[in-house]
């Protein structure tokens, strides 16, 4: 755990001097595309860590500069699958930014898209000395969290405290100069399998960069396309993406559980690719061109040309119906929301005051989706587009960019993390020097 | 399996090599672009200019056919100054003025000094004022004024003709009159040609009879008159005691009598010295000897 302390501190003090520099790119690394974009900090001087909670809640002005999107190479279930082809798409798409920026970017936010996340719901508590919380105390108490067996092979990629009670107090969001007795903390931990983050640090390293912040594909997306009242009361934000299908629940403004299902865009792909029997490329085409999850009458007239280049004229000039496709989407669509229904029955979704979700992501532009994903998830389902951010493109405006308006939005308003608050003394190791001073300052 | 030891990526992939990213990423480096763009041309300037300068011999070759190209600049024909015209000057002041220039024409504008021309041309003791201009088509203008002849000052040497600012106009054998001028003798009268020029104003009643002014002692007037006739004028306020001499003519005929001198030296006391003859007269008239005296008094 204090490996693990140590190197999201290093991390953090990264993206601040990111944030010094005043420019910052964020990539997006999924299954389908690769999205890099050049965020500029108008005033680095406004991010002060005498305002909000933590050292990292101040506020921040920033501006899209750059953005380039590439198809995504050697990237299988939003995990890196072949590390040489991901370097390469990687480079295409930061060369490509920075030509638009004209500026040189050495700082990168990333995110994970895939790589099995899993919630843990974290309690600590801790007896106050003085009777007044101080920030002492808040890391304390976030300290005291008995940390599950993670398993073999995981890494924390977040860890957020949620809630704070004080005594019978409880929904505190800022417990700092109230007097009580006990302080108990609910902290919200996201494990990611590690080889996951080990080959993302690979290929940013590859690619001379500098890896100045990490988040998780399914929480930043939510970040960006679920509106504050949906965070404040509770809502599911489904990230329907190519490879992997994210789900995060977010109340009170903070993320309770992310998950995925391993099934995304991608899927319906090659089940059209494997269902008629045309090339990958062609699928996808006609896919976005005709695509659909409920057919009507007029979707049996309506035919498409399907294209391959065997060499047979008759496999190479066949024509299907729009029926047809419909009808070998549609089972694998209600698939990816069939579990995305069972992992947020799995969450305790329905205990929720609220029941809202929103379906973002480059799938969730697939026609008659809400309606499908309504009679499966709910009704209080809507479509999702990410926040408008300043001088983003409008070819960047999309649902398919919600991770990446999220990300950046992450940038520059970082939520506090476990990490963010000094660690207590007792936590160094035995006959530290850090030790020492910490007790004399805490002692004169 | 994607075969590992491909050395050729998928034609298809649009990344960059890993070295035309690094030297992208370092193009875009604020540091080294001005090192590129500002840096290595300043250097090689530099060292181009020093190789250059080492080089005697083609220091001056450079320099050479500089003052070559500027030469022939200056003798293009739109440069070239054909003649010269000198307006305002009578004829022998205009040939004067020529001989001070002594210049060969055609000559090149950019060779005329023309600040320095006209000093020489106002140094010519006739000039009062010169005013020198090239104009287009080759025309170098002179309009010179001249000083004005207003005296003729009777030196011991020389005889000379004076300004009105008692400046040297030109000797009087050099020129001839066009109209008769008054006349001072003396040293000094250069001096006062002002004061001079107002006695001959006021004597202009008797300026038939007037022969000239004389400076005495450098600080006062003697009007000397055709028949021998000197009134002495004070120092101060010459002009009033020459016209109470007038009005003293005007009334009692001063002037006509047989008078050697009108002393008003002293305003207050005017004293007039009489002929000889007239001395002898006037003993004779009152009835009293007469003593031999100084015609001078």
């Amino acid at each position: 755990m204090s490996m693990l302390y140590q190197s999201q501190r290093a991390m953090r003090a990264k993206r601040q001097e990111a944030m010094r520099r005043g420019v910052i790119a964020i990539l997006d690394i999924g299954s389908h595309k690769i999205a890099c974009l050049v965020l500029r900090f108008d005033d680095p001087e406004g991010f002060r860590a005498s305002e909000g909670v933590g050292a990292m809640a101040g506020q921040s002005n920033f501006r899209v500069i750059g953005a380039a999107t590439t198809r995504s190479r050697g990237v299988k279930f939003g995990e890196i699958d072949t590390m040489q082809e991901t370097e390469r798409a990687i480079r295409t798409v930061v060369q490509a930014a920075q030509k638009m920026a004209d500026t040189r970017v050495d700082h990168v936010i990333a995110s994970i898209a895939g790589a099995r996340p899993r919630s843990y719901g974290l309690v600590g508590e801790v007896s106050l000395q003085t009777g007044t919380v101080t920030e002492d105390d808040v890391a304390r108490v976030l300290a005291a969290c008995d940390v599950p067996d993670l398993g073999e092979g995981r890494e924390v990629l977040h860890a957020q405290p949620v809630n704070f009670a004080l005594d019978h107090r409880t929904g505190l969001s800022d417990p700092r100069s109230h007097i009580g007795n006990n302080l108990s903390v609910d902290m919200h931990l996201l494990s990611v399998e590690q080889h996951a983050v080990e080959a993302l640090l690979y290929c940013i390293k590859r690619c001379d960069l500098e890896l100045a912040g990490l988040a998780s594909s399914p929480y930043v997306a939510g970040v960006s396309s679920l509106v504050e009242d949906e965070q404040e009361l509770g809502a599911a934000c489904v990230d329907l993406g190519g490879g992997t299908t994210g789900i995060s629940v977010f109340i009170k403004k903070h993320m309770i559980f992310a998950d995925t299902v391993r099934m995304g865009g991608d899927h319906v792909t090659s089940d059209i690719s494997q269902a008629l029997q045309i090339p990958m490329g062609a699928a996808e085409r006609i896919k976005t061109r005709f695509g659909g999850v409920v057919a009507t009458g007029m979707d049996d007239r309506e035919m498409i040309e399907l294209e391959a280049d065997t060499g047979d004229w008759h496999h190479d000039r066949r024509r299907v119906s729009r029926a047809e496709l419909i009808g070998v989407m549609r089972p694998r669509v209600e698939e990816i929301l069939e579990e995305v229904r069972a992992r947020l029955d799995a969450a305790g979704f329905e205990h929720l005051p609220s029941q809202r979700i929103v379906l973002t992501g480059g799938g969730s532009q697939l026609p008659g989706l809400d309606g499908l994903a309504s009679k499966i998830l709910g009704n209080q389902v809507r479509l999702g587009r990410p926040l408008r951010v300043q001088g983003l493109p409008q070819s960047a405006c999309g649902p398919a960019f919600s991770a990446c308006v999220g990300l950046s939005l992450f940038a520059a308003y970082p939520q506090d993390e476990w990490w963010d608050f000094e660690m207590p003394a007792d936590r160094y190791p035995a006959r530290s020097l850090k030790r020492a001073v910490k007790w004399f300052k805490d002692n004169w | 399996m994607r075969p590992l030891n491909a050395t050729r990526p998928d034609p298809h992939d649009p990344a960059p090599s890993i070295w035309s990213y690094r030297f992208q990423r370092l193009w875009l480096t604020p540091f080294f672009r001005r090192l590129v763009r500002v840096g290595v041309p300043a250097f090689f300037a530099i060292v181009a200019l020093g190789w250059f300068v080492s080089d005697e011999e083609q220091v001056q070759s450079m320099s050479d056919s500089l003052a070559e190209m500027r030469r022939e600049i200056e003798g293009r024909p739109e440069f070239l100054v054909n003649v010269m015209g000198i307006e305002g000057a009578s004829p022998d002041l205009a040939e004067n003025i020529r001989t001070v220039l002594s210049i060969d024409f055609p000559v090149s504008s950019f060779d005329l000094n023309l600040v320095e021309m006209k000093q020489r041309i106002e140094e010519i003791p006739a000039v009062l004022h010169s005013e020198l201009r090239v104009q287009s088509g080759g025309y170098l203008s002179v309009v010179v004024e001249e000083r004005v002849p207003l005296l003729i000052w009777q030196r011991r040497d020389a005889i000379v003709l004076l300004d009105r600012e008692g400046e040297f106009v030109a000797d009087i054998t050099e020129r001839g009159f066009e109209e008769p001028m008054p006349m001072v003798a003396g040293e000094g009268a250069d001096l006062a040609v002002e004061e001079a020029l107002a006695l001959f104003a006021a004597a202009a009643p008797i300026s038939e009879r007037l022969q000239g002014l004389v400076r005495m002692g450098e600080r006062r007037w003697d009007v000397v008159m055709s028949d021998g006739l000197r009134i002495l004028l004070p120092e101060e306020d010459p002009v009033r005691t020459l016209d109470r001499v007038l009005a003293l003519h005007d009334m009692q005929d001063v002037l006509d009598r047989d008078v050697l001198r009108i002393d008003m030296r002293h305003p207050e006391r005017p004293t007039l010295q009489l002929t000889p003859d007239a001395i002898t007269e006037l003993h004779r008239m009152r009835g009293t000897a007469i003593v031999n005296g100084d015609q001078n008094g």
